[in-house]
């Protein structure tokens, strides 16, 4: 009743940010209730990653690999996340907000008969008898406080707002475990996946997100050159991805990524409520727009008022300039 | 090819939410519309009614305020209109319990959903309503390529690393993302003929295996406000700054 169960469908042998960030959230909850965070390890790096994982502090990590769990559909991990907390007695299953999580949690909650929160950023008083939760609602423009009743519950968290735990030398048990034989849903395929090829640091987590707006017109080439010199990710609004001008995966917003990182410069972005929503939470923002009254100056913590065609290569020769000084320098 | 368009009345998309001093929402000023996900949903409803023919359904679970809305579902093109009446307020587990019970009614071959709805933000409610059913489901939907005759919908979906192709065999629960559509408007003439389509309304009372409340909402809260920024007069300086504060 105490414990917490982590789940994680790794991509690599080494967790990421975001999934150590989830582990982070769910030691605290349990820390609060006096119990446990297991960490529950599922598809074919399952096992590897569970022995990285095993290092943060956690109660033990289950991993499973399966053949339904090979190219995972939400249906398949929905029904090995429900088999594995109906077998144990989690207060809490949690996951970082990715597709992924959002695919599978709210049927494995379906399934549970169990409440879910969506996007947690806070966490409140927790008890056994309740757990307490704030999430952004109303296009990130407010917050809400929920309560989640019931003796199991499953959140998303917004892997921005936890920090990963510190890794210590001891490390736990890793069990490997059992699942049911058909965990894919019968009239459910995988056909394929287009991933997108990363040729920058990946934009949730970078230290550095440079985004454009429709005020690139669809050229990205200033925004890539200061990118490089900085070692950022590059990031989109809405209008740029559906004028096919970057993939999907680079909106940053409500209906894509949420960033959070050291410094976030955007070119060209009105600041709508919605891809405020993305990025607000960045430490510093800078914005270059060149109406006055964009509300994006209403977050920027520097804004200028000028063309990005413009000020973007200034910013660039700036920085090279001060990185060749350092380098003359040591 | 009977589809089904699931509804939410939210507010205007662009609506900045405002509190009482007392945390209370402030909803007097506020306009209300079809929330936008759901909006593309009823889109692709119709484009595929359109091509291989059939009804589509505009179904919504709420208060009789919920009507403005399948109206406006109606005057895009649905053809009926069913809301579950129900006092705003039910949790995603009971909404999901609600929409359900009036899919099994209806035996419909395809539910559309928003992905999302811009109020609460939860994005639970369709995946729970395709597991209650026992049905396959496909999320962040950008394109739907509809096979009528082996009653199968690929669709491919927009996903943190890209994109996702799968195939579902009908019926199932399919949510729109984004780039899915562009929603027509409603036209007078379709405003007009609206008026006279049919709206059902089937009684909470009715609803089959209503499971308890277990996520309640609170309390609302203003975000933590950010501290007041400056505007620098060149590129030169901002780069100076930054450099100065080490973020670069
Ligand atoms: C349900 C819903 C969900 C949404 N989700 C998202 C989301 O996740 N992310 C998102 O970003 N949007 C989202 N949107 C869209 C959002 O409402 C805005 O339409 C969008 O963010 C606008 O993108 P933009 O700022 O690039 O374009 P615009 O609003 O057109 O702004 C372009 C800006 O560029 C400036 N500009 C033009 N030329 C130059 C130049 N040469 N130099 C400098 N500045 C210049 C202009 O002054 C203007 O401020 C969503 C909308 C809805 C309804």
């Amino acid at each position: 009743m105490a414990d917490c169960l982590v789940v994680l469908v790794p991509g690599a042998e080494q967790p990421s940010r975001s999934e150590l960030a989830a582990v982070g959230f769910g030691r605290q909850v349990a820390e609060q209730l006096g119990g446990h965070c297991d960490v529950l390890l599922l598809g074919p790096q399952a096992s590897a990653c569970g022995q990285a994982v095993a290092a943060y502090g956690i109660g033990k990590a289950l991993v499973a690999d399966h053949p339904d769990l090979a190219q995972p559909t939400g249906e398949a991990l929905a029904a090995a996340i429900a088999h594995v907390a109906s077998a144990a007695d989690y207060r809490l299953i949690a996951a970082s907000a990715t597709t992924i999580a959002r695919d599978c949690f709210p049927r494995a909650a379906a399934r549970l008969k169990a409440p879910m929160a969506s996007d947690v950023v806070e966490i409140g008083q927790c008890s056994a008898d309740v757990l307490r939760f704030t999430k952004p609602c109303f296009s990130g423009n407010l917050l809400e406080e929920l309560e989640l009743h019931g003796s199991t519950a499953l959140a998303t968290c917004r892997a921005s707002a936890f920090e990963p735990p510190a890794a210590s030398d001891a490390s736990a048990d890793v069990q490997t475990i059992q699942l049911p034989e058909k965990l894919a849903h019968p009239r459910k395929r995988f056909v394929e996946a287009k991933r997108t090829p990363l040729e920058r640091p990946e934009l949730t987590e970078a230290d550095v997100v440079v985004s454009g707006g429709r005020g690139t017109k669809g050229d990205f080439t200033p925004l890539e050159e200061l990118a490089d010199v900085l070692g950022a990710a590059i990031g989109a609004s809405r209008a740029v991805v559906d004028a096919g001008w970057l993939p999907n995966d680079f909106q940053v917003g409500q209906t894509g990524k949420v960033v959070a990182p050291k410094l976030y410069i955007a070119c060209g972005i009105s600041g709508a409520i919605q891809h405020l929503a993305g990025m607000r939470n960045s430490k510093v923002i800078v914005a270059i727009n060149k109406d006055p009254n964009a509300p994006i100056f209403e977050v920027a913590d520097y804004g200028l008022v000028a063309d990005l065609f413009d000020a973007v290569p200034k910013l660039t020769a700036a920085f090279r300039a001060a990185r060749q000084e350092q380098g003359a320098a040591s | 090819m009977k589809i089904l368009a699931t509804i939410k009345r939210t507010p205007q998309r662009d609506t900045r939410m405002k509190l009482t001093a007392d945390g209370e929402l402030i909803t007097d000023q506020v306009q209300y519309e079809v929330n936008p996900f759901d909006e593309l949903a009823v889109e692709e409803a119709l484009r595929i009614r359109d091509k291989v023919g059939g009804e589509v359904v505009a179904l919504s679970v709420g208060s009789a305020a919920a009507s403005e809305q399948l109206q406006t579902a109606l005057a895009m093109g649905a053809d009926r209109a069913l809301r579950v009446e129900f006092e705003n307020g039910l949790d995603p587990l009971q909404i999901a319990t609600a929409l359900a019970d009036a899919i099994r009614r209806e035996s419909p071959d395809l539910v559309l959903c928003g992905k999302l709805a811009i109020d609460d933000e939860n994005g639970q409610v369709p995946l729970m309503v395709a597991e209650l059913l026992d049905w396959p489901h496909a999320s962040f939907a950008s394109k739907v390529e509809l096979d009528a005759d082996a009653k199968k919908a690929q669709v491919t979906c927009e996903v943190d690393g890209g994109l996702e192709v799968v195939e579902i065999e009908l019926p199932g629960v399919i949510t729109t993302d984004l780039r899915l559509n562009e929603p027509r408007y409603a036209s007078l003439p379709g405003i007009l003929r609206a008026k006279k389509k049919p709206s059902d309304v089937i009684a909470g009372s009715e609803i089959a295996d209503m499971p308890e409340p277990a996520l309640r909402v609170t309390g609302y809260r203003q975000l933590p406000p950010r501290e007041q920024g400056e505007i620098v007069e060149s590129a030169e300086e901002l780069a100076e700054k930054l450099i100065a504060k080490n973020l670069v």
